[in-house]
This record gives structure tokens, C-alpha cells and sequence, in this order.
């Protein structure tokens, strides 16, 4: 106990010292006018070494992100007009990360070869109009081009061609799910507003209006491929976003509003889960899944089920609590597997018809 | 005009200078002097920006390791986090949170606040601002506004959990979500009194700058600093109003059965009586302010940057009338590009085309700066201090995250990235880290000016270069994470199998994230230690030129002792030489601008 209390004194006593020699740094140093604490010739040079330093570490990030995240980009477009989108990324990726690779280049080895030491003698250069002419106008032209690019795709995209005679789709958004309504053979959808919402008419379809009657409402997107679908969008509640990465679409669901967005979906399911790049991913997954399994399992509970891939929709404008497990299945199929899914599924008038 | 303002502002200042006893109350709390009012902005700031910085820390942990039980969690969340498990509620309304305090309370209030209030009188030499009183009362707005968005935290239902974008009818509705009751009401009201504040400091700072400028002091003879806070501040006052204009509508959406916003809405079995609004007429009112916002926070940024590269580059900084001349151009621009928020709102397409078409241009100004701020570098004896390195990272995230504007400013390309992690990595790069980055350049800058004190500069070293680590380790993965189509704002990603591979990038992003989190400790201790312990500053410790430096370092009301400095010169005669290779004053790199032009010396055209 005793050999305690000494110890404890010493400690003590050591602290006491170690804060008095601190306080009387602290006290002699603040009075005193110094240029300590200006950068001198050594940190000029220490810090130059530490950007270069620092620029290899950037460097070496940009090059690991993209050889081992770029992975993660999208596979292949699954819309026709998604390849002209991808085209139009790669294009912008490639022009921006050779302008980032010059001028963060330029920037580094600038900080570090024109370190300051005392004697040196800055140049004194403040203009050159010729200098910021060609950075003004090199960018005028790079963008112009890709502006101009970027204008026709997004017409083409957005202006839809009724002359293809597109399949008219309602997606209609609530807190937090998606149902589709297909139109029908008349490929007309029935007036809807939520005002009309009662029993099982959960996505308030004018039951008077009889382009409403061979409306068929799911719960799955099912797609024929190479047909033309134009997604008339509506929400029951708050905003929404109907994002379809793979298919490179996205248009927001806006309630008392009807939005639309069109595209010709090319691949499917089948054809999507036997490529290359998915046959990879989702073994990848399932390695994954497989490994947090035997986690789950040693806490007792249930493993996570292995992955097939499938399209999804998902939600992406926050809607709420559950706004991140807002999802609905797409089934991109052949013309015959669509008419056959279509024939089981009951029309808007033999599901009212009951009541 | 100016000169003569001043001539009677001096004798005021003569007339009431001996008998003017302060009170610690009229000192420290109420005050009317522009640079405590500075630092009070600067701390309140400063504080704001832990909690925000925290927000972040608990929800990245809650991305890299979802529905993981974390004490903390426990700790700071409470009622929030049951056995420690973070709630989709509260992940909701922590990313809220996070983007107001730091678009708003850190960035806007904090950086520009604080600088436009030390540095306008001080560079433009003047007594103090046009109206301190109205700059008391701007600041205590700040405060008010403040205390209520912190307030809003500890609300029964939880705070505003909409987005910090409040985009309604979610934020108008607490059916839809429990963030939208009282918590949407505290933050509606706490911003309004923001916007009241900022609009206040704003004219202030506007009327400042155009009438109380020193004899000399010509517009083309500013710091770009200055030209940055000014046109900052129009900036402010063209678009602050329109976000009030927004909140008010939709207060009376939320409380008086209005429906500017609002149109057939379903929710928990009932249909609500609003008719023919419309949620796309507060996007178009919210981002006429919102992007705008951006350019309230990078172009102070911007300005503080560029003096701090000229004083330390020991160089005029290059292109200085391009550099003004890009400040009025993305100034003009950001307030007519905001629909890039909205390509797929729903909003005519055409309307996509010709927003597309502004904001590709607004990159031509930003290249041009970048292209001079690298200029400046050229050739340079660059001194490197810790502001220095912050500048020199500034121009680089700024260069990083201008360039995935492009992307995104792109009408098609925008379809597949918009609202991913993709836009998350780009503005957290271009605006968030940036703006951080010209914020504590100009703090260990003008901390001497501040405080009378420096910072020691081996805890800045360190915190810069774990800062510029931990931040591209953070938002250059997250780029890619974004281009797999990862949405923003998911509470976790698990319920997609698809997004299992993403699970390492996202712990990856999470651990330097809280590396960088916790290298501000150092700055903060820095800081705070610094005021009260740091090394006495000289007068000019930067051998920088412009008129704050010819100020004692001890604060006095007023500013200088005697008469305001006239000014003979442009701020950035660093290194300037005569004929005959020698400096303009022998033996010293720097002519401050209260120096009159030397025998010979021909003022440059600049």
C-alpha cells in the first residue's frame, strides 16, 4: 500500500513539474516576438518534398480507383438510346481526366520546383493576353463540342417518337412501392387521380372512363425487348424519382403531375444475366453474400439468399423512412414470354368487377 | 465620392476616440467593432461546423457498417439509436442537418462573414463598416438562427429530415415523414432569420465596398478579395430573398391549408384537400437561390485564395483583371443556370437544353482562374505556410470536383448520375472541401490580424497534408460508387444485393473519413490554444502589401491610430523590379499599396 502512495506521489510530482515547465514555456514564449512560426527555407523545402509526396499518393488513387473501382460502372446499356449516353460519358471522362492529369500536375511540381529560398527573386509576370486568350478559348471549343453532343443526344432522348407507336406504361410511385399500369390493347391509360382511390382501386382509376377498363395493374415490370415503352409517371404522395440505372433513365415522379420519359429496352434478363460482366458480378456477390452468411449464422440467424441478378427500378429522390427499399423487378423478355405474362394478369374492370 | 465619405468619417472618429470607455458587454457580446464581429462569426462557425462534422462522422459509420450497434450511436443519438442501432428517422434527418449547417451555418455565415466583415474596412481602409450597428444586429440574427436549428435536434418527432433541398410536399407533410412537423417548422423559421442576417450583412457589405473606400483605393486597385466578398454579397441579395420567398409559401402550405405546392395527394388513407400546386415551382424558387448558394460559398473562397497565393508566391497574382472579370461573369451566370438541379424534374426538355447550355459555359471562367491560380504559382519563391498549402489544395479539389461538373452539367449525362453518389463526390469536392480548404487558409492567414497571435505552423503542416490525404480519399472513390448507380441518401444499401460489391469502397470512404474528422481536433486545438498562448504576431508577418497589415496589432476602434492610408498602388507589387533588375525598395520583395510610387517607378499596367 505504501510502495502505492509512493508512486502516486512520485507521479504526482512529476506532472506538476512537467505542467510547470509548460506553463513557464508557455509564459516566456507568448511575449515574445518571433517569426517562428513563418514558414523558413527548411519548411519551404520539406513541405515541396511532402507535395510531391503528396501528388504521387493522388496520383496513385486516381490510378487505383480506376483500375480496381471502374469496375462498378454500369454494365453495358440496356436501352437503345444508352449506348449514345455511355458513348457521351466516356468521351467527357476521357477529356476531363486528361485535363486533370495536366493541370494538378502542373500544380504539384509548380509547389515544389519554385519552393522559396531566401535570395530567390520572384519573376514579376502579371498578364499576358495571349496566354489567357488560348485558355479562354480552348475550353470555348472543347466545350462547344460536347455541348453540342450532349444537346442532340438529349433531344433524341427526350423527344419521343410517337411515330414508333410506343407502349403506353403508367408507373405510378407511393410511399414506398411502384406499381405498373399497363394500358391495354387500346394502349390508352383510364383517367386516374388519387380522388378516386377506394377498396381495391388503390391507384384511383376513373372507373367511368372506359379506356380505363382493359387497364392491367402489376406489381412487376415486365418489358418486351426492342418495343418502344413510353413511362407516363405519377405519384400518390411525395416526390419520387423513377431511376433505371441500367437502362440510363431517370425521370422524377412529381405528385398532381404527369411526367413521362421513353426508351426501347434491348437487352434481356436472360441475355443480361449470361454476360460476361454479370456472370462476374454476381459470382463476386454471391462470394460476398457467402462470407456475411457465416457471419449471420454464427449470431443464429438467417443467411442471406443467393443472388440472380434481375433489373430493378429504384427509387431516387427521398421519399421517406423507407425510401432506400423502394424497388419493383424488371423482366425484360421476348415478345411471346411478355403476351403469354400479360394473358394471366386480370384487367382493371374483372378486378373491380366483384364489388 | 469615396474620399469624401472618409474625410468625415475621420473627423467622427477623432471627435469620439478619447471618451469611449468599453464595457466587456460592448466589447465581446454586443458589439459594433467589424472585427469582433468577425470573430464571433468565425466561432460561431466554427462551432457549428463540429456538430455538422460529427453528423457526418455518425452516418458514414452507419454507410460503411449498416445496422452495425455503435455506442456512440447510443450516446448521441439517444431515443434515435435503440441498443444502439442508428434509425432510418434519424439517418434522414442527420444528412439534413448536415447539408444545412454546412451549406449555410459553416460556409456561408462562417466564411463569409468572417472574412467580408475583418477584411472589407481593413483592405479598403476604412474606420469600420457602413452601419456597425446593423452588423451587430446581423450577426446576432446568425446566432438567433443558430440556436434554433440546434434547437429543432431535440424535438420530440426529430428534426427537418426531408433533404436539406426541403423539397415538399415531403417536407410539408408530417404525415409523410415525422422530421416534417416541428422540426420543418424550426428550420423554416430558423433560416428565415438566416436569411434576414444574411441579407443585413450583405447591403452591408455592398454599401461598404462602394462608398468607404480610402483616397486611391479605385475599384481596379482592390484585392481580389474584396471584389470576391462584393460581388458575394449581390449575389446574396438577388437570391437570399427568393429562399424566403419559397419558405414563406411554403409555411402557408404547411400551417394555412394553401396549395402553392401541393396537388392530389394520398397519404395514410385519406385524400388531403390541396389542389394545383406544384412541388416543381419550389425547385425552380429554391435552386434560383440554391445554386447561387454556391458561388455565396466558393467565390470568398476564391477571393482569399487568390491573395493568399500572390502574398506567399511573392508574385502578383496573374491576370488580375481576368480574374475580376470571371468573378462578374460566374456571378451573372450562377444566377441564370439553376434548372441543372432539374434536368429530370419533369420540366420541359427544352428548358434542359438551354440550362445545359449556361452552365457548360460558367466552366469557361472557372478554367481561366484555375489556369491563373497556376499561373501565379510559376516562377514564384514560394513561401510555404500552412495558408499557403491550403490555398495550393484549394485550386486542386477545386480543379477535381470543376471537372465532374461537366458531367453532370450535361443534360444526358445527367439522366444516369443524377441524384447518386456521383453528384455527392462532385459538390463535396467543388464546394464543400474547397470552400473548407479558402476558410482555413484565410484562419491561419489573417489569424494574426484576428488575434495578434500566430498559429503554430507544425500542427498546421500536419493538419493540411492528413486533410488533403483523408479528403481525395474520401470523394475520389466516391465518384465511382456513384457511376455503379448508388443512390444518395439510402439508410443502408443492403436491400439491393446488386450493391453488395460497393460494401468495401463504402467502408473504404468511412475510414478516411473519420481520419479526417479526427485530424480537426489538432486544428482546433490550434486554434483555441493559439488565442490565448500562440506566438506574438508582428505587425506584417506575411510581408503582404494590402492595408490590413499597416494596422497595429492590437485592435483599436477605428482601425488606425492616425489618418487612413491613402493608396498609391494595386495590392500585388510582390517582387516587382526596376530596369535595372533591382526591387522597387531596395532589399524588400514588397510594396505595400500605402507606398507612393518610387522615383522612376512606372505603375504597371495591369
Amino acid at each position: 500500500m505504501t510502495v502505492f502512495l509512493v508512486i502516486i506521489v512520485i507521479a504526482l510530482f512529476a506532472v506538476t513539474i512537467w505542467q510547470m515547465s509548460k506553463i513557464f514555456d508557455l509564459s516566456r514564449s507568448s511575449n515574445e516576438v518571433d517569426s517562428s512560426q513563418i514558414a523558413n527555407d527548411k519548411d519551404n523545402k520539406t513541405q515541396a518534398y511532402l507535395s510531391v509526396g503528396f501528388a504521387i499518393f493522388f496520383y496513385g488513387l486516381m490510378f487505383y480507383s480506376f483500375w480496381n473501382l471502374s469496375k462498378f460502372y454500369l454494365p453495358e446499356a440496356s436501352s437503345e438510346h444508352g449506348s449514345e449516353v455511355d458513348t457521351l460519358m466516356f468521351i467527357t471522362i476521357i477529356i476531363i481526366m486528361i485535363v486533370q492529369i495536366l493541370t494538378q500536375a502542373l500544380l504539384y511540381w509548380f509547389s515544389y520546383k519554385y519552393r522559396g529560398q531566401k535570395g530567390n527573386k520572384a519573376l514579376f509576370y502579371a498578364d499576358n493576353d495571349k496566354l489567357e486568350f488560348i485558355w479562354t478559348i480552348i475550353p470555348v471549343i472543347v466545350l462547344a463540342g460536347l455541348i453540342i453532343y450532349g444537346l442532340f443526344t438529349w433531344s433524341d432522348i427526350m423527344n419521343i417518337n410517337e411515330d414508333d407507336d410506343p407502349m403506353v406504361v403508367e408507373l405510378y410511385a407511393y410511399q414506398f412501392a411502384w406499381r405498373a399500369r399497363y394500358s391495354g390493347e387500346d394502349n390508352t391509360l383510364g383517367k386516374a387521380n388519387v380522388r378516386f382511390i377506394e377498396g381495391v382501386n388503390q391507384l384511383g382509376v376513373d372507373e367511368s372512363d372506359p379506356y380505363g377498363n382493359d387497364d392491367v395493374i402489376t406489381t412487376e415490370l415486365h418489358l418486351p425487348v426492342g418495343k418502344p415503352v413510353v413511362f407516363k409517371f405519377r405519384s400518390q404522395d411525395v416526390l419520387h424519382s423513377a431511376y433505371f440505372p441500367h437502362f440510363r433513365a431517370q425521370m422524377n415522379v412529381v405528385p398532381g403531375m404527369i411526367t413521362q420519359f421513353g426508351f426501347t429496352p434491348s437487352i434481356t434478363t436472360e441475355e443480361m444475366r449470361e454476360s460476361e460482366y454479370m456472370v462476374d458480378k454476381v459470382q463476386t456477390i454471391n462470394e460476398i453474400r457467402k462470407e456475411n452468411s457465416i457471419e449471420l449464422i454464427a449470431q443464429g440467424e438467417v443467411p442471406l439468399d443467393t443472388y440472380e441478378f434481375d433489373y430493378f427500378l429504384l427509387c431516387n429522390k427521398i421519399c421517406g423512412q423507407a425510401h432506400y427499399n423502394m424497388q419493383m423487378k424488371i423482366i425484360v423478355e421476348s415478345q411471346e414470354d411478355y403476351d403469354a405474362w400479360m394473358a394471366e394478369q386480370n384487367t382493371f374492370a374483372t378486378s373491380m368487377a366483384p364489388q | 465620392m469615396s474620399a469624401l465619405g472618409q474625410e468625415t468619417l475621420d473627423h467622427a472618429h477623432d471627435d469620439h476616440g478619447h471618451h469611449h470607455k468599453q464595457t466587456f458587454i460592448t466589447k465581446y457580446i454586443f458589439s459594433t467593432d467589424h472585427k469582433m464581429i468577425a470573430k464571433q462569426y468565425l466561432i460561431t462557425g466554427l462551432l457549428m461546423g463540429i456538430v455538422g462534422i460529427l453528423m457526418s462522422v455518425l452516418f458514414r459509420m452507419q454507410l460503411a457498417w449498416p445496422g452495425e450497434s455503435f455506442a456512440l450511436f447510443e450516446f448521441f443519438l439517444g431515443k434515435w439509436a435503440p441498443d444502439g442501432v442508428m434509425s432510418p428517422e434519424i439517418y434522414l434527418a442527420l444528412v439534413t442537418i448536415h447539408g444545412t449547417i454546412m451549406v449555410f451555418f459553416v460556409l456561408t455565415a462562417g466564411l463569409s462573414g468572417t472574412f467580408s466583415n475583418l477584411l472589407i474596412p481593413l483592405q479598403i481602409g476604412a474606420r469600420d463598416m457602413a452601419s456597425g450597428f446593423l452588423n451587430m444586429i446581423s450577426y446576432w440574427l446568425f446566432f438567433l438562427s443558430s440556436v434554433i436549428m440546434l434547437s429543432s435536434l431535440f424535438v420530440e418527432a426529430g428534426p427537418a429530415s426531408a433533404g436539406w433541398t426541403i423539397y415538399p410536399p415531403l417536407s410539408a407533410l408530417p404525415q409523410a415523414i415525422g422530421g416534417s412537423g416541428m422540426g420543418m417548422t424550426l428550420w423554416l423559421v430558423s433560416m428565415a432569420i438566416f436569411i434576414a442576417s444574411s441579407l443585413m450583412g450583405s447591403l452591408n457589405y455592398i454599401v461598404t465596398t462602394i462608398n468607404l473606400r480610402t483616397k486611391g483605393m479605385s475599384m481596379t486597385r482592390l484585392p481580389l478579395t474584396i471584389w470576391a466578398f462584393f460581388v458575394t454579397a449581390i449575389i446574396g441579395v438577388v437570391s437570399f430573398p427568393v429562399l424566403l420567398a419559397a419558405a414563406l409559401l411554403l409555411i402557408m402550405d404547411r400551417s394555412f391549408g394553401t396549395s402553392f405546392f401541393l396537388s392530389d395527394i394520398f397519404l395514410q388513407g385519406e385524400v388531403l384537400s390541396h389542389q394545383g400546386g406544384s412541388p416543381v415551382l419550389f425547385e425552380h424558387l429554391f435552386w434560383f437561390l440554391g445554386h447561387p448558394e454556391v458561388y455565396i460559398v466558393i467565390l470568398p473562397a476564391m477571393g482569399l485564395v487568390s491573395e493568399i497565393l500572390a502574398t506567399n508566391a511573392r508574385k502578383p497574382i496573374f491576370g488580375y483583371r481576368a480574374m475580376i472579370a470571371s468573378i462578374l461573369a460566374i456571378a451573372f451566370l450562377s444566377t441564370i443556370v439553376w434548372g441543372h438541379h432539374m434536368f429530370v424534374s419533369g420540366m420541359n426538355p427544352f428548358l434542359g437544353s438551354v440550362f445545359t447550355f449556361t452552365t457548360l459555359l460558367i466552366a469557361i471562367p472557372s478554367a481561366v482562374k484555375a489556369f491563373n491560380w497556376i499561373t501565379t504559382l510559376w516562377k514564384g519563391n514560394l513561401q510555404l505556410n500552412p495558408a499557403m498549402l491550403f490555398s495550393i489544395g484549394f485550386v486542386s479539389t477545386f480543379i477535381t470536383g470543376g471537372l465532374t461538373g461537366i458531367i453532370l452539367g450535361d443534360s444526358t449525362l445527367d439522366i444516369n448520375v443524377h441524384d447518386t453518389y456521383f453528384v455527392i463526390a462532385h459538390f463535396h469536392l467543388v464546394m464543400g472541401i474547397s470552400a473548407l480548404y479558402g476558410l482555413l487558409a484565410g484562419v491561419y492567414h489573417w489569424f494574426p490580424k484576428m488575434f495578434g497571435r500566430m498559429m503554430n505552423k507544425n500542427l498546421g503542416y500536419v493538419h493540411f497534408w492528413i486533410t488533403a490525404i483523408g479528403a481525395y480519399g474520401v470523394f475520389f472513390p466516391m465518384h465511382f460508387i456513384g457511376l455503379a448507380g448508388l443512390p444518395r441518401r439510402y439508410y443502408t444499401n443492403t436491400a439491393f444485393p446488386y450493391f453488395d460489391d460497393l460494401a468495401d469502397t463504402n467502408v473504404l470512404i468511412t475510414v478516411f473519413a473519420l481520419i479526417t474528422a479526427a485530424i480537426q481536433l489538432v486544428f482546433l486545438y490550434n486554434f483555441f490554444h493559439s488565442i490565448f498562448f500562440g506566438k506574438k504576431a508582428t505587425q506584417n508577418p506575411w510581408k503582404s502589401n494590402s492595408l490590413e497589415w499597416t494596422t497595429p496589432v492590437e485592435h483599436i476602434h477605428g482601425n488606425w491610430p492616425g489618418a487612413i492610408p491613402a493608396v498609391y498602388r494595386w495590392p500585388y507589387d510582390y517582387s516587382k523590379t526596376n530596369e535595372n533588375g533591382e526591387y522597387v525598395i531596395a532589399g524588400q520583395d514588397f510594396v505595400p499599396q500605402d507606398v507612393p510610387l518610387q522615383a522612376g517607378e512606372e505603375e504597371m499596367n495591369h
